[in-house]
Formats: C-alpha cells, sequence, structure tokens
C-alpha cells in the first residue's frame, strides 16, 4: 500500500504558498488589544493545515515549526494567553521560516537552519513564558497543552503514541499494524471489548498516522493519545477541549467520508472555529476540510500566458469591428423582409459587446496586488529604524492593467522604502515638533481621468530645499538658489544623490530614486514630488493607459474624430454669439455659467478646416482637469463609448496633444485627446499656433 | 504581440557571400529594393487617421489588425512619382527592429535574389535617397534595383518615426 506522495507535493506547496499568505495578512490586520477570534481562528487554522500537509508529507522540519506556533496559537485563541506584540512579531518571523523551509523543499534552496532554530526557541520561550506566570489559572488546560507540546520537547526524537482502533475487521487490522509498523516498532494488543490498540514508538508527527489510518477507518473512530498511559486515556480532541468526553461526534457525524464530500467540507470547517471548544476530533476533520478547502480556491483560477490573453483580446477587437459592420451593411435590408437577420444581427451586437467587456476584464488586476505587499515591509522597516508608522491604503481596488502593475511594484517599493526611512521622523522628533509620534503613510491608488495616479504620501519633515540645493552644488549640478521648488525636487531624482545624514541598510546610498524615475519613465509615466517642510511629502506617479478601457466621448472635426477620456469632460453646450468675447492677446474666452473659461478651437491646433470656426455654431465641451477648467470648441458630439487605449508609441513617436489611440466600430483608428497637455498649451496658444 | 528581431544586417549578410533575397517595388520611375526579411505584409492602401502637425508624408495611421502602424508615403518623403491613392495603391508593412511601419509606393513587382556579385556600390549621386541609407545597386539582367537599407532608413531622425533612437 505504498502511494507515491511525490505527486501531491506541487499541490502541498502551492496551498501552503496560500496560507502563509493568508496568515500573514491576517496577522498583520491583527488589533493586538482586541483580537478577533474568528481572525485568531483562521491564523490557527492556516498553521494547522500546513502542519497536516507537511507531515503527510514527511516534511519534518516544517511540521516542528508549524506545531510548535499551533499550540502557541491555540492556547492565544481559546483566552488562555493574552496576545501581545511580541507574539504577533515571533509568528511573523515563523512565518518567514516557514517559507523558507518551503522553499528549500520545493526549489531546493539553502535553508537557515540558525533561523529555524531560534524560532523554534523563541516560539517555546513564549509559550511556556505565560505559562508560568499564570499557572494557577491555567492549570488543567496548560497541562492538556503541554500534553499537545510534549512530543516536541522530546530529546530523542521518538514519540510514543496509543493508537485505539474502532471495531474494524482484523484484516484491516493487520494491514495497519504493517502499515505503522514502516513508521517504527509497533505493538499490539486487544482490549476487552475487541478494540485493537497499537502501541507506536515513531519519529513521526500523530497526523501522519491519522493519514495513514483514514485509508482504511475514519479518522474520527481514532483515538490517539500520547505516552500511551492507558490508565488516562485522553484523546488528542481532550488537549483542546478537556470537557468534552466524547467530542465532535455530534457536529461531524453526517460526514463521514471526507474524501467523498469535499465540498460540504468548508462550512463544516468555519462551523469548527466558529464553535468556542472543537473537539479533538473535530480538529483533524477541522484540517481536512480546510485543505480541502484550499484546494477547491486552487482550481478556481488558472495561470494564462499574457500573451494568449492578448491575443484573445485583439481578435475579440476584430470579432467587434466585424460585427460592426455587418450591422452597417443590414441596416440598409428591408425590416419586414429581413426580420428574423435583423434580430439575429441584433442578438450578435449585444453578444459581442458582452464578450469583449469580459475579455477586456481579464487583464485588469486591482492595485491590491501591489499594495498588499507594504503593509509587512512598513512595518518591520518602522520596526527596525524604531519608528511608529501608521500605513493606509486608500483605491486598492482601483484596476490597472497586469503588465503595469507587476513593473510599478519595484519603483514603489523603492519609494515606500524612503518615506518610512528619510520622510517619517522618530517618535522623539515628531513629538517635539507638535506632531503625533506615529506618523501616517498613505499609499493611494486612483483613476485620474485618462492617468492612474499612485501616490506615497508622508507626514513627515519634508524635503530640505537647502540640504537638496547644497548637495546638488556639491556635486556639480547646474542648481540655482532661485530654482523653484518643483525644480529642486526633481533634483533627487539625479543618479548618485542622497542627501540622508545616515547611510543605513534601508536607504540612503542614493540609489534608488534615479532607478525609480528611470523605470517610471520607461512606462511612459512621470513622477511629480510635492513638499512641504515640517508636514511631509507627496510622491505621486502618474501611468498613462496602455491598455485600460476608457470612457470616450468621441467629438467630430471637421473630418476627424477624436475621442475625449469622458473623466475630464464637465458639460457641452452651444454657446450664445455673446458670450464669447475676444481678450486682446489672449485668444477667445466663452462665458459659461458667469465665468469666463479659456477657448481651445481644436481645429486651429490640430490645423483641421472645421466645419464652424464661429464657437456660437459648433459645440463647446468643458474641460477640467488640475482644477483648471477650459472649453474645447469641436463641430459635434458624436456619442460616448468605452474605448481600449491603445499606445500611439509603440509603433510610431509620442504626438503633442494625443495620449493614445483607438480603434472604432468601423475598423478606423481615432486618436484619443490629452487633455492635460491641451489645457496646459491652451494658454501658449496665441504666442504659438502650433503648440508644440 | 511579440517579433523576433533579426538582426543581423544586411551588409553583413552580402559580405557573408549568401544570397539576400529582396522585395522590388517602384517608386515613379525608379526600382528600388528591400530586404524581404523585413517586410511582413503587402496590402493596399485604406483610409488613414490624420496625424495633427506631422509632416505630409507620414499620412496617418492605420489599424492592422489591433495594432495601430503608422503609414508613411514614400513618394512624398522622396518627390518621387504623383501621390495616388487608388485601388492600386500598395503599402508594404514592414517591421523593423519590433516596430510595424506601413510605407506607400507605387506598385510592388517581385522578389529578387541577389549574390554580393550582383551588388555594385551605390554611386554619390543619382538617387533621391541619401547615399546613407543605400546599400548599392543590385542589376540581374536588365533590371538594376536601388538597395536601401530600409532599417537605417526609417530608424533614422529624418524619418521622424521613432522619437528616441536606441543607443
Amino acid at each position: 500500500m505504498t502511494i507515491d506522495m511525490s505527486q501531491f507535493y506541487q499541490v502541498f506547496f502551492d496551498e501552503a504558498d496560500e496560507l502563509l499568505a493568508e496568515m500573514e495578512k491576517l496577522l498583520l490586520a491583527l488589533d493586538v488589544n482586541a483580537p478577533d477570534s474568528e481572525d485568531l481562528n483562521a491564523i490557527f487554522r492556516a498553521a494547522h493545515s500546513i502542519k497536516g500537509g507537511a507531515a503527510t508529507f514527511a516534511f519534518n522540519d516544517i511540521t516542528e515549526v508549524t506545531h510548535m506556533l499551533e499550540s502557541l496559537l491555540d492556547r492565544i485563541r481559546k483566552g488562555e494567553m493574552a496576545l501581545t506584540p511580541e507574539h504577533v512579531d515571533a509568528f511573523l518571523v515563523a512565518k518567514d521560516v516557514l517559507t523558507m523551509q518551503m522553499d528549500g523543499h520545493h526549489h531546493g534552496s539553502s535553508v537557515d537552519q540558525d533561523a529555524v532554530d531560534s524560532v523554534c526557541q523563541r516560539l517555546k520561550a513564549l509559550s511556556q513564558g505565560i505559562v508560568a506566570d499564570a499557572p494557577a489559572a491555567a492549570a488543567p488546560v496548560s497541562a492538556a497543552a503541554e500534553a499537545v507540546a510534549a512530543p516536541v520537547a522530546d530529546a530523542d526524537g521518538n514519540y510514543r503514541f496509543r493508537i485505539e482502533l474502532p471495531e474494524v475487521p482484523q484484516k484491516d487490522i493487520d494491514a495497519l499494524a504493517a502499515e505503522l509498523g514502516l513508521l517504527g516498532t509497533i505493538t499490539q494488543e486487544t482490549l476487552a471489548d475487541k478494540h485493537a490498540v497499537f502501541m507506536l514508538t515513531t519519529s513521526e508527527s500523530q497526523d501522519t498516522i491519522v493519514a495513514i489510518c483514514s485509508f482504511v477507518l475514519d479518522p474520527d473512530d481514532l483515538k490517539i493519545t500520547y505516552g500511551g498511559a492507558p490508565a488516562a486515556p485522553q484523546a488528542v480532541g481532550a488537549a483542546v477541549s478537556p470537557p468534552a468526553e466524547d467530542p465532535g461526534y455530534g457536529i461531524f457525524e453526517p460526514e463521514k467520508a471526507p474524501s467523498a464530500a469535499p465540498q460540504a467540507a468548508p462550512p463544516a470547517a468555519d462551523q469548527a472555529a466558529a464553535s468556542a471548544a472543537p473537539a479533538g476530533e473535530a480538529k483533524n476533520w477541522g484540517r481536512r476540510a480546510t485543505d480541502k478547502e484550499g484546494g477547491s480556491q486552487e482550481s478556481s483560477s488558472i495561470r494564462v500566458g499574457v500573451e494568449k490573453v492578448d491575443q484573445l483580446i485583439n481578435l475579440v477587437g476584430e470579432l467587434v469591428i466585424t460585427q460592426a459592420m455587418i450591422e452597417q451593411r443590414i441596416a440598409a435590408l428591408d425590416p419586414l423582409h429581413h426580420e428574423r437577420l435583423l434580430n439575429s444581427a441584433s442578438q450578435l451586437a449585444r453578444n459581442t459587446r458582452d464578450l469583449q467587456e469580459a475579455v477586456m476584464s481579464i487583464r485588469m488586476m486591482p492595485m491590491d496586488y501591489v499594495f498588499s505587499r507594504f503593509p509587512r515591509m512598513v512595518r518591520d522597516l518602522a520596526g527596525k529604524l524604531g519608528k511608529k508608522v501608521e500605513f493606509v491604503t486608500r483605491g486598492a481596488a482601483t484596476e490597472l492593467d497586469k503588465g503595469l502593475i507587476e513593473r510599478i511594484v519595484d519603483p514603489l517599493t523603492h519609494l515606500v522604502r524612503n518615506s518610512v526611512d528619510h520622510g517619517i521622523e522618530l517618535p522623539e522628533k515628531r513629538r517635539d515638533s507638535g506632531k503625533s509620534e506615529t506618523g501616517k503613510l498613505i499609499l493611494s491608488a486612483a483613476h485620474q481621468g485618462g492617468n492612474i495616479v499612485i501616490e506615497v504620501s508622508d507626514d513627515g519633515g519634508g524635503l530640505n530645499r537647502d540640504r537638496i540645493l547644497a548637495k546638488a552644488k556639491q556635486q556639480g549640478l547646474p542648481v540655482s538658489d532661485s530654482m523653484p521648488d518643483s525644480d529642486v525636487w526633481q533634483l533627487i531624482f539625479a543618479p548618485g544623490f542622497s542627501t540622508a545624514e545616515v547611510v543605513t541598510d534601508v536607504s540612503g546610498r542614493g540609489v534608488g530614486m534615479d532607478v525609480v524615475k528611470r523605470n517610471i519613465t520607461a512606462m511612459g509615466g512621470t513622477v511629480d514630488i510635492r513638499s512641504t517642510p515640517g508636514s511631509g511629502t507627496t510622491i505621486a506617479i502618474s501611468l498613462p493607459l496602455t491598455l485600460a478601457i476608457l470612457d470616450g466621448m468621441s467629438v467630430k472635426v471637421g473630418e476627424e474624430i477624436y475621442i475625449l477620456p469622458l473623466g475630464y469632460v464637465i458639460e457641452s453646450l452651444q454657446p450664445a454669439a455673446v458670450d464669447v468675447k475676444e481678450v486682446a492677446g489672449q485668444g477667445k474666452v466663452v462665458k459659461v455659467r458667469e465665468e469666463y473659461l479659456p477657448l481651445i478651437p481644436l481645429y486651429q491646433i490640430f490645423a483641421i478646416e472645421p466645419r464652424f470656426e464661429d464657437p456660437s455654431q459648433g459645440i463647446i465641451v468643458i474641460l477640467e482637469t488640475d482644477g483648471k477648467k477650459a472649453a474645447l470648441l469641436v463641430d459635434s458630439l458624436v456619442g460616448q463609448q468605452q474605448v481600449v487605449v491603445k499606445n500611439l508609441e509603440s509603433n510610431f513617436r509620442k504626438v503633442a496633444g494625443i495620449s493614445g489611440a483607438t480603434i472604432l466600430g468601423d475598423g478606423g483608428v481615432s486618436l484619443i485627446l490629452d487633455v492635460s497637455a491641451l489645457l496646459r498649451s491652451s494658454r501658449q496658444l496665441n504666442a504659438d499656433p502650433v503648440f508644440f | 504581440m511579440s517579433y523576433t528581431t533579426q538582426t543581423q544586417t544586411l551588409t553583413e549578410a552580402a559580405g557573408e557571400g549568401a544570397g539576400n533575397e529582396f522585395l522590388a517595388f517602384t517608386l515613379g520611375r525608379e526600382e528600388y529594393g528591400i530586404d524581404i526579411l523585413r517586410v511582413q505584409e503587402i496590402r493596399g492602401y485604406e483610409p488613414v487617421t490624420r496625424i495633427a502637425n506631422s509632416p505630409d508624408f507620414i499620412k496617418g495611421v492605420v489599424n492592422l489588425r489591433g495594432t495601430i502602424v503608422p503609414i508613411v508615403d514614400m513618394r512624398i518623403k522622396f518627390n518621387l512619382g504623383t501621390p495616388t491613392y487608388d485601388q492600386f495603391t500598395v503599402v508594404i508593412i514592414l517591421n523593423i527592429a519590433g516596430r510595424v511601419v506601413g510605407m506607400v509606393v507605387d506598385s510592388v513587382s517581385d522578389v529578387m535574389t541577389l549574390t554580393p556579385e550582383h551588388v555594385k556600390p551605390a554611386p554619390e549621386i543619382g538617387t533621391a535617397f541619401d547615399t546613407d541609407y543605400l546599400i548599392g545597386l543590385g542589376t540581374l539582367g536588365e533590371r538594376m534595383l536601388i538597395l536601401v537599407d530600409i532599417d537605417k532608413l526609417m530608424s533614422s531622425a529624418e524619418m521622424g518615426l521613432i522619437e528616441k533612437m536606441a543607443a
């Protein structure tokens, strides 16, 4: 009955990775003063599931660490021990060690045994320390808990188990005895009530035994005890819930075949977690159930190459265009004679649109994918630097193209690290300057018109203008004291530029900011810095859309159709002739709701022959960006539609006033207007009609 | 979409003595040739979307199966022939260093295989092209092709198709 376990390794690693990530997320979210019991249970379940899996595959080192983690967690979640920041720290370290061990098994990377030992010591110390502190209160339970912990402390590495079997056929008992005999030395006896009992001395964990037995019988009916003292047959379950004499049977009775009912299992796991005293057998059940749950998550997503998705998107684009062509052709048909054809065609149109939307959404991922890795980093960094930092993320649901999301990780990491190291001051200094000791670091993402703006913002000391200037002079950069702030801030992106007083292992070597800038520029984005001495720095990364989907308004000038990102559009109207005024040397302004807005004639900027030169005959579209408004003169509005932003630069160069291109329903190309650039240009328009 | 780029340059290939295949096309009354490996496809001319404030010879951009491709008219760029656009106008879609560019020419004739012996150095005068962009003159029987180093030409600052040339 030997099964090749290696075929399941990958499943275990994937599942364990997920569980570890989940555990870290929960740990970081945990409020030390008032931990949510549901969260604690979830962390416990994660640790337990990993332990179970590791034991099944005989990764004993992982089992050992998770076991200690689990025992400690178990006591905390039952309220025998108060949660302290030290615990959370220790758990996080343990998580890292587990990740390392997992990699060791998975990829054969090296495992730092010292770190493993030290985390074991730490966990052990924590669990013992508290027991010593509160022996009276926790006496009955801690004894039980020690029963769980005892085997680990065993010096020779062998544990002695007493395994009491339910009533099963003799041949199954023999088979089990043979199988368990492979684990260590086994003796067999039969009790008065015909139940067979094994005494097994082995270095394997209890879970291994349960796993083996579960091939033959239901683990629910199994009683395994450490030490094999038949006088006090204490089920393992007793370690978890001493009072429950016949634990778990009630709750889990309906589920007798774990492998046969995986779908039903997860609720059972939740139930187990929710009940204050999950029984020992229930605990095993719970683990199995959670395993299954992890398994089903695994199969609910697939990994697909990005090229395949891109190809799909292009093909769907073609389909949409073809569909639009069919629609145009049949529009000329007599609706009476071709009613059914027309009906089918309109159904095709609907389906195509749905398909396109669905396909588009494949590439989009929430920013959370990036943001979620920072809380841990900030926490560790702040701890290392002795700073107090509150980390807030906003707009984590903002969706961004996957390609961009992956490339933004490194620059953002640099910026967040910089903010913690240079931006936020030490608690004493913050207190002295009248701020709260805890610094605030905000990471936010938002769609702003056609761009995605990601901001890293701290309420720290701000940039020091004088020091940056002094440093720049020292490095021989061309600077002057009268430079505007915004230019001064850009200096920190110069290669090798760092004004940090002390070079730490976190940052300060001056490599980083130039790389950040270079990476972002390579993505076609810009970096802006806003900084106020004493009250903080905000670094804003603005990324253009490559494959983002844009809600656009199509406008017509002459024969050309342009797309305006809808986010910038406030309203559109036809002004009365009296509202349009000429300002000497400043071009025209138009009065809209008691406000004079500069008029930007699109035909003039793009040198197009328009249908209407007179604003009162055409349509003006009021646009707003960066708090400034302007009126764009076009011939007519065509409609509103969602467009796929295509990059113009991939085969061509950047065109002033144009942020991208898109493909219209008829297969033609339409250009997307860069509204910010248009508005910026509006002032220089008269001086120079060709505005770039 | 990814394209494989052939790094080997024409001149190198010619120097190695291997036969090269060239796509022959006409501009006005002259016959030109470009490395066939740079040609992605040949299509008819279709209406373009004009790009404001760009030089005349950049006609605009078209949608090539989901990719935005700029179209340049070589006849305007080099003052050869009259730029007419009808159902016979031909666009050669080139793939140069991963970038896709369309080139309008008067007509495309055939593919010629030229060995290095057939290629003579380009004269200093006599063509609309700067000799920098020429590989040489390919002669085969009665015909003479002006062989253009299309990579160099299309990525030149003069064409203005690529913003910053990779160093």
